[in-house]
């Protein structure tokens, strides 16, 4: 299963960008370019709250995957974070 | 730690939690009242101040409340900075109901009620965290599920209570008297259900494994550092919030507020009845909470939380069309010979009657522009209105399943010196922002579906959307099944149990 957790990583680095592409062009620029003054901070949480977490939080998580960083062991030891403090 | 001193501290910081919840809610609740008394239409700066109301603090703020009052409580303890969130709560919530209107002291009035929202905002994002870390540093290993999901109860209570001061209120004075200052009334009493549940919580002591970890003088010199720069914690935030919370997040707001508003705005159900009916469906669902918790204990989280989710994935498009077909008058046949029509000056009144006995008053106006604008109000018969009862319930049982062991399973992510903050960002993200912004993403699919089919039926051509009302749900759906995804891949169901 760790081989499969390490693999999934790419899949969650190209849907962050996916997602991103997604949340800026259909999203974000439409409400920008709106000429209500209340669609501009819809517009904003998406650019700058949404998009960061998405592309950025679920790229670096695939990044971690890739590095095997989620790798769980039979021994608990070895996996507990709080165990390497 | 004995049972009755443990069950004083489930008490003292379930009430209190719970009193924050009922603050948050009051303000969605009555947003109706409110935007006629600060947030008038027609101007646009007034529209930019309201969209901030809503948006800023129930999305943005959160987070940044979380990693603040996070940071406190790790540096200086939980048991004074929760008690500082709910001080903060309880103020914003009681000033919110002394702001004059905007007819008397003008742009004032919408700013001081952005203002005191940011710090409701601001408030929640601390005390969640604070309450479930205390809680569960009281409890031992093999009940901290049980004991926790008391905590998880308060969100669902706190809106039940919400709902249930605002009908009390209204059913004790007149529409025109409710409408021009009883809607205060659910703020004043916030500080009345605050002042006493600070005197509880005064009379707490400082959590165990916090007094321990500082008398040994262990406690983080930075803990946004460490939870954050740090990518042997980072990574479990990462995960806390992809594998759990933002699924959690999007089965909660779905069970609760897309539900009470699809029944309020497809369905065109009367206020009352739409609140008495989330009600009920919260008042049979709100012990599997407790039920689940405590299961959590003996078969693990993960699994309780991951099944929840994949309930609610596979059931949202079935769940919701049954909703549709018991509520919608599309759906029923209309007593054509008992309709009654009146015409008021220039508006149209028409009260319809159902066979299974729903009933339906419209008002048809033409406004200013010259398009006619119409108000549908529905009240349902016995057997739809239980029926729906029955449906939301269901979506509830689902958030009980996920959201009910999540606080133990959060606490359990992370060591004692930097708890407090690294649960509660996942925490406020997961529910905050994938979560809270799920009536706004969902209306603007649901709406997007609706045109298109209209555009369609203009040209002639064949409908691209059989049932555009369910489109909506396509964003908690995809968002609960990435986190089910990775939460079944990534998630260790075993090391869950606290040791420093």
């Amino acid at each position: 299963m760790n081989q499969v957790r390490k693999i999934m990583g790419i899949v969650w680095i190209l849907l962050a960008l996916a997602a991103g592409y997604y949340l800026i062009i259909s999203q974000a620029i439409p409400k920008f370019e709106s000429s209500k003054p209340e669609d501009k901070i819809p517009a904003i949480i998406y650019a700058f709250i949404l998009t960061p977490i998405i592309v950025g939080g679920l790229s670096i998580f695939g990044y971690y995957a890739l590095k095997n960083e989620y790798d769980i062991y039979e021994d608990k030891e070895h996996h507990l974070h709080i165990k390497e403090d | 730690m004995k049972p009755t001193s443990l069950r004083s501290v489930i008490a003292a910081s379930s009430v209190g939690t719970m009193i924050e919840w009922y603050d948050f809610y009051i303000f969605g609740s009555l947003a109706t009242v409110i935007s006629t008394k600060f947030f008038p239409s027609g101007n646009p700066t007034i529209a930019l101040l309201s969209t901030l109301a809503t948006f800023a603090a129930g999305f943005v703020v959160r987070p940044f409340g979380a990693l603040f009052f996070g940071r406190l409580g790790d540096l200086i303890g939980r048991k004074y900075t929760f008690l500082v969130t709910l001080i903060l709560m309880g103020l914003s919530t009681f000033l919110i109901g002394c702001i004059p209107s905007y007819n008397s002291i003008g742009y004032l009035a919408p700013l001081l009620v952005l203002l005191l929202r940011l710090l409701q905002g601001l408030a929640l994002g601390g005390e969640y965290g604070g309450a479930a870390t205390y809680v569960a540093e009281h409890s031992s290993n093999e009940k901290r599920g049980f004991w926790t999901s008391w905590i998880q109860t308060t969100a669902t209570v706190g809106l039940f209570i919400s709902l249930l001061v605002i009908i009390l209120t209204k059913g004790a004075m007149s529409e025109e008297a409710f409408n021009d200052w009883g809607w205060r009334v659910p703020f004043w009493i916030s500080i009345i259900m605050v002042a006493v549940s600070i005197v509880i919580r005064m009379r707490m002591k400082e959590s165990p494994l916090f007094a321990k970890v500082k008398a040994e003088g262990k406690t983080s010199a930075n803990p946004l550092k460490e939870s954050f720069g740090h990518k042997l914690n980072f990574k479990f935030v990462l995960l806390a919030l992809f594998g759990a919370t933002m699924g959690q997040g999007v089965v909660w707001y779905t069970g609760q507020f897309y539900a009470l508003s699809f029944i309020q705005t497809t369905l065109s159900v009367d206020v009352a009845q739409a609140s008495k009916l989330i009600m009920y469906a919260i008042v049979f669902a709100t012990p599997f909470f407790v039920v689940f918790g405590a299961l959590s204990d003996k078969i693990g989280r993960k699994w309780i939380m991951l099944a929840g989710m994949l309930l609610a994935i596979l059931s949202y498009r079935f769940i919701y069309t049954k909703m549709f077909e018991a509520g919608s008058i599309k759906h029923k046949t209309e007593l054509v010979e008992k309709r009654e029509v009146n015409t008021i000056n220039d508006m149209k009144e028409t009260i319809s009657y159902y066979e299974d006995g729903t009933i339906m008053k419209s008002s048809e106006k033409v406004s200013a522009d010259g398009n006619p604008v119409i108000k549908k109000s529905v009240t349902l018969d016995k057997a739809s209105f239980w029926k729906l009862v029955w449906l939301v319930f269901i979506q509830v049982f689902f958030v009980t399943m996920v959201y009910g062991p999540i606080a133990a399973f959060l606490v359990e992510m992370f060591p004692t010196k930097i708890r407090y903050t690294s649960m509660s960002l996942p925490y406020h993200i997961g529910n905050g922002i994938f979560g809270g912004l799920l009536p706004a993403i969902a209306v603007f699919l649901t709406t997007k579906a609706s045109q298109a089919n209209d555009a369609a039926a203009k040209a002639g051509k064949v409908l691209p959307y059989d049932k555009p009302y369910l489109e909506g749900l396509w964003y908690p759906i995809i968002i609960a099944g990435i986190c089910f995804i990775i939460g079944a891949l990534y998630i260790n169901g075993e090391d869950n149990r606290v040791e420093d």
